[in-house]
């Protein structure tokens, strides 16, 4: 069967598009079970962890840049950095370790 | 009401302009396995500005070389994208109860994985012209890297591609790193989830599972356990 690339992408948005709207739309009160509330408030801080470590590895040419930049990235966001510093700082750790590593 | 919407819009799009670096980057490896799936430069790049998915893109890219059937690709495309669900439920609770549906279907659109975690992390009700001033720097990001991957391949030097993708990252940890110093519940908790995805990843009984599907398992079960040990008091729920 001969397939339309443009029906899969429409097809792939509108089951993501549902995914993102459905909660945001139909959850239309303040959820006031302890549980589900305690839940909500520890997730994002659990997913963006868990995307991090040990995903940072292995985005990089070699893990030791990798890891390179989530020690300084760790550091310099406990003692204050702002987004725009921390995500610079990160690129930049890499640039350089690579770079003396002659990748 | 209009300055606040102003303030939003622009501190959006200044905070959206890390998001944009890192998506440009990390986009030219999808465009690259877009024209690998035998996809042209248009059709990646809308694919790209509508679904704002890296993983979920990524299957639907692969399956769509194999010339998959449209169900099997809605379905794969609806477990890698399911952690959404979670993001989507956390920011009902932090937006105004009293938020117009046209802005909750707005929003949706938007819901990525940086632009959920710098919303949520903002004090006290989120507007969401701060998620739509992050949209219009991170989108076109995300749309031209993959324009660039499927157009330009393997041309851009590696080592640039490699210093951009960890921008992401940096981002994440601007956003978990700061709460861990007044809490340690929340410290603890990014100790914990650094161990269990490492153990998750590296176990060859998990090798088989999406990485959509290892965050969402181990983010509900991370999450859970300590919303059951540790509930929180009052005003702070629903500061997530």
């Amino acid at each position: 069967m001969q397939h339309n690339v443009y029906l899969y992408i429409l097809g792939m948005w509108a089951v993501s598009y549902l995914i993102r709207v459905l909660p945001l739309t139909l959850i239309r009160r303040e959820i006031t079970n302890k549980t589900i509330r305690s839940f909500l408030y520890y997730v994002p801080y659990v997913t963006l962890a868990v995307m991090t470590f040990p995903a940072i590895l292995s985005a990089t040419q070699s893990p030791v840049s990798g890891a390179l930049a989530l020690v300084l990235g760790l550091a310099l966001a406990w003692f204050g950095g702002s987004l725009f510093q921390v995500s610079v700082a990160c690129c930049a750790v890499v640039f350089v370790a690579e770079l003396a590593m002659g990748l | 009401m209009l300055t606040d919407r102003k303030k939003w819009f622009f501190k959006g799009l200044k905070d959206g302009i890390p998001i944009m670096l890192g998506y440009f980057a990390v986009s030219i490896a999808l465009g690259i396995s877009a024209r690998n799936a035998g996809m042209t430069a248009p059709q990646a790049t809308i694919a790209s500005a509508l679904i704002m998915a890296s993983a979920g893109q990524y299957i639907g890219f692969t399956l769509i070389a194999a010339s998959a059937s449209y169900a099997e690709v809605i379905v794969m495309e609806a477990i890698a994208n399911a952690r959404y669900l979670l993001m989507s439920t956390a920011l009902s609770q932090k937006v105004d109860p009293k938020l117009p549906l046209r802005h909750r279907l707005l929003m949706g659109l938007w819901i990525t994985d940086e632009i959920f975690g710098v919303s949520v992390s903002v004090e006290g009700r989120l507007n969401p012209w701060y998620n739509y001033g992050m949209a219009a720097v991170a989108t076109p990001g995300w749309a031209l890297g993959t324009l660039a991957g499927v157009v330009l391949g393997n041309v851009l030097p590696v080592r640039v591609v490699s210093a951009l993708s960890v921008g992401l990252f940096g981002m994440f940890m601007s956003i978990f790193v700061p709460p861990m110093r007044k809490n340690r519940i929340i410290a603890a908790l990014v100790a914990v989830s650094f161990a269990a995805s490492y153990a998750f990843n590296a176990m060859a009984l998990f090798s088989g599972i999406s990485s959509g599907m290892k965050i969402i398992i181990l983010t509900v079960v991370i999450s859970l356990g300590a919303a059951l040990l540790f509930p929180v008091e009052g005003e702070d729920g629903h500061a997530a």
